[in-house]
Formats: structure tokens, C-alpha cells, sequence
């Protein structure tokens, strides 16, 4: 198991959130980046109800990999075994929020049921896993990632702001110019992708 | 097959388990939500149209049942469920009017003059802010159509340049109302006979400049009205709903013809401007 050191795991978390982009470079978790970013204001929502459910998964996928999937030897079934605690992570985490931190459940509330199919969150829990990263950097990692899906949602939702004042041709009109528009940005972001840390 | 097996009962056993924590939590975690939210959610359209001023139809039912909002603050629904409402919240509700929505503007057409040809965003709330709007009227439809993509009924379009409403849509929730940057758009009663089709404050003399049917507080309306229904207050005239009686003599005398007045044909509401 990889275990890096302090500095190593900052830029590990720099190149997660800009180089090695979620939605921009590994094109994860694009249904919510284009369902949800038509204002900023639930774009942020969506993106801090993800960076929620990405730190803790992360911690629990971890534990769950290596504490039953590798002792039975099951590490091929991975991908099920984080489907089901994902799911029921996120249920848990409701109904948490909706009796300890009400003011929290109704930022994130809608949100939260939509997060349970993010393929974002099963992502990061299987890079965690192919790179070798142990239970702190899995952890750093995961928030990271989160915080660049924010960051992408929330820049792409001001463009698409931006675009309702404009009047494109007829053809372009509605979500056909919103894919063109997500890769004019995911194009901005590919401008990082030679830097190397 | 041993091995299969095996995976089959733990992959089973960890469902059961997540299953169980979820079922302990649900019980550990339930919380107390007011009963009559769900009732008075039943008696509410369920359109989410906002028209209330709440973020929609669930947050307008527990702002009811919090005592934050009227049992016929929904503007919508019609005055037997605000009854069934106040009935839940042990509240006495009175007769509710449906009302509808009105476009105060005849300025079809070429009837508004206009002072600049507008090329920008269209909206007419970006065109309001470029001197207001292309319109010499202060107070004339941009036809711009703001309230078109407000409407949640979808019953408004833009007819000769003035927003128009359909009646067999429209449900007087009065999101246009808001919606629109002139104020031009005022909720009557649902059977209003006449209404002015002008709001222009300006002076008789500049209304003439500026369109072809403005009101240039004449006061014949005034002179004419036998119930005093219809005034004449900074220089464009008003009806009063609670004195009118629809007798149409205002209509008649109007000079400029922006009295306009609806009446029922096999239940649908025609309007006519009497040219």
C-alpha cells in the first residue's frame, strides 16, 4: 500500500481537483453536472452534498475493501460491494441530517437521493483501490476529487447563466448548446493536463 | 460451487445487515413531522407554481401549518379547498374570488410609439433597464415577453407586441404580476366585465404623443359612471370591482377606446375593444 507524505499527498490533492478533473478529464459524474448546473446556487448545493458523500465513502469503501473483501478474498466483487454501501451510506446519511443537522438537510436534502447513483462517488472509491492509496490518502483523495466536481459544477452553471441572456441560432438552442458549451470548458481545464507534479 | 455459495451468503448477510442499520435508524432518527403538512398538501394544486411567494407547494403547507401563512394565501386554489385548509388549521376562511390576470396595455400594433429601435437581450427586464424600455409610455408592454417565461400555467403570449393572457390557462397565481419590470399586469376578478388597458401616468397631452390609446384622463368615464366605479386619479382611470355593476356606459363613452370589457360565451371568457 502506497503511503505518501504530507507534501505528496497536498499535490496529490492539487492534481485531483485541477489536472486530473472529475468531470473534465475522467468525464465522471456528468448527468448531475448537466442536470444540475442551470443556477449557481444549486450547483453549489449539489457540489457540497457530493463533496459529503465522496469524504465519507471514500473512508467507508476503504474499510470495507480491506476489512471483508480482501480477508474472503472477494476483491473481484468489488464494484457491487460499493454500489451497496454507497446506497446505503447515503440513506443513512439522510436520515441522519434530517434529525441532527436540519439546516444542513434542507440545503442538501434534494440533493442527497440523486447522489446515490453518482458514479463520481463509486469512482473515487475504485481509483482509491486500482492506485493503492491507504485509509488517509483515500480519504484526502476522495475530498479532493469532490472539491474539483464542485468547482467544475459551479464555473460551468455561471457559463450556462450567462447563456440564457444570449440568443443562439434556432439549431443550437437548449441542451444541445449546453454540450457544446461543456466542452469549450472542459477544453479550458485540458490546458492543465501537461502539468506534471 | 462452494465458492459461489459462500459469495452468495456473505453478499446476502451484507444487504441484510445495511438493511437492518437502516431499518434501526429510521426508528432511531424519525422525526416528528406536523400531520397536518400532508393534509393541507392535498388541498394545495401541487402546481409549485410560487405564485404564493414560497419556494412552492410543500413550503406554502408547512408555512401554513407553522402559522406563518393564511389558509388562502394560495392564490390558485379555489375557495373550497381554502376552506378545506382553514378547516385542517381550525381557521374561519372566507369567500375567495378567482381572479385572473390582465395586461393594462392597448398599445398594439403601432400604437406605442417608440423612441429607439431596441436590438439587445430578449427580455424585458434587460430592455427596461436601457432607458425603460423602447417605448416612449413609461408605462407601456415591452413585449419582450418576461412574463411568457414566468407563467407557470404557460397561458401568456405575445400578441402585436403586447403580452396577452389565456383565461382558459391562466389560474390567477400572480407569478406575472411579479414578473413584469413595468407593473402593467394586475390581477382582476375572474367575471370582470371592463377594465382600462392603460396605465400611462403621464399627462393627457405627452399620452397623446407617446401612443395612439392611452388614457388621456378625459374623465368622460368619471362623468358617465352612475355607481362611481371608475376614477380618474394621476391622469389614467381605475375601476373600482367592488362599486362597478358592468353597465358598459364607460366603455361606450371612452374617446380613446381602452375600456375594454369580456363577457361569457358558452362559458368562455371573449374579450372585445370596441374600435
Amino acid at each position: 500500500m502506497i503511503s505518501l507524505s504530507f507534501v505528496d499527498t497536498l499535490l496529490l490533492m492539487f492534481s485531483a481537483i485541477i489536472i486530473e478533473n472529475f468531470i473534465f478529464s475522467k468525464f465522471y459524474g456528468c448527468c448531475p453536472f448537466l442536470g444540475v448546473s442551470e443556477k449557481t446556487d444549486t450547483a453549489l448545493g449539489m457540489g457540497m452534498a457530493v463533496t459529503f458523500v465522496i469524504t465519507l465513502s471514500s473512508a467507508v469503501t476503504w474499510i470495507v475493501y480491506y476489512g471483508i473483501l480482501v480477508p474472503l478474498k472477494l476483491e473481484y466483487l468489488k464494484t457491487i460491494a460499493f454500489i451497496l454501501v454507497i446506497a446505503a451510506l447515503v440513506q443513512f446519511i439522510e436520515m441522519f441530517l434530517r434529525k441532527f443537522v436540519p439546516a444542513l438537510y434542507s440545503a442538501l436534502g434534494i440533493y442527497l437521493p440523486l447522489i446515490t447513483t453518482n458514479c463520481a462517488v463509486l469512482g473515487s472509491a475504485l481509483v482509491n483501490i486500482q492506485n493503492n492509496y491507504n485509509f488517509i490518502t483515500s480519504v484526502c483523495y476522495g475530498f479532493a476529487a469532490a472539491l474539483g466536481f464542485t468547482l467544475a459544477i459551479v464555473v460551468f452553471a455561471g457559463v450556462r447563466q450567462r447563456m440564457e441572456y444570449s440568443e443562439p441560432p434556432r439549431a443550437f438552442k437548449g441542451f444541445l448548446l449546453t454540450l457544446i458549451a461543456a466542452g469549450l470548458v472542459a477544453m479550458a481545464f485540458s490546458g492543465f493536463s501537461g502539468v506534471s507534479l | 460451487m462452494k465458492e459461489i455459495l459462500i459469495t452468495v451468503i456473505i453478499f446476502a448477510g451484507l444487504g441484510a445487515l445495511f438493511g437492518a442499520i437502516l431499518a434501526i435508524a429510521s426508528k432511531i432518527f424519525t422525526v416528528k413531522v406536523d400531520e397536518r403538512v400532508p393534509q393541507i398538501m392535498e388541498n394545495l394544486p401541487g402546481a409549485n407554481c410560487g405564485g404564493c411567494g414560497f419556494s412552492g407547494c410543500s413550503a406554502l403547507a408547512e408555512a401554513i401549518a407553522r402559522g406563518d401563512a393564511k389558509p388562502d394565501a394560495c392564490s390558485v386554489c379555489d375557495s373550497e379547498s381554502a376552506k378545506k385548509i382553514g378547516a385542517i388549521m381550525g381557521i374561519e376562511v372566507g369567500e375567495k374570488k378567482r381572479m385572473r390576470a390582465q395586461v393594462m396595455c392597448s398599445g398594439h400594433g403601432g400604437a406605442a410609439k417608440k423612441k429607439y429601435a431596441y436590438s439587445g437581450a430578449p427580455d424585458c427586464i434587460a430592455a427596461e433597464r436601457l432607458g425603460g424600455g423602447d417605448k416612449l409610455c413609461p408605462n407601456g408592454c415591452i413585449g419582450l415577453g418576461t412574463c411568457v417565461s414566468a407563467c407557470p400555467m404557460d397561458a401568456i403570449s405575445v400578441v402585436n407586441g403586447v403580452a396577452q393572457v389565456d383565461y382558459k390557462k391562466c389560474e390567477g397565481c400572480g407569478v406575472c404580476v411579479a414578473a413584469c419590470p413595468k407593473h402593467i399586469i394586475k390581477l382582476i376578478p375572474f367575471d370582470a366585465a371592463h377594465w382600462v388597458g392603460c396605465m400611462s401616468v403621464e399627462n393627457g397631452a405627452n399620452t397623446r404623443k407617446q401612443c395612439d390609446s392611452g388614457c388621456i384622463s378625459c374623465r368622460l368615464c368619471e362623468k358617465n359612471c352612475e355607481y362611481g366605479a371608475i376614477t380618474v386619479n394621476d391622469f389614467v382611470a381605475r375601476i373600482d370591482y367592488s362599486k362597478c355593476v358592468n353597465c358598459g356606459k364607460c366603455v361606450e363613452k371612452c374617446p380613446r377606446h381602452i375600456i375594454w370589457s369580456a363577457h361569457k360565451e358558452n362559458g368562455n371568457l371573449v374579450i372585445v375593444r370596441t374600435e
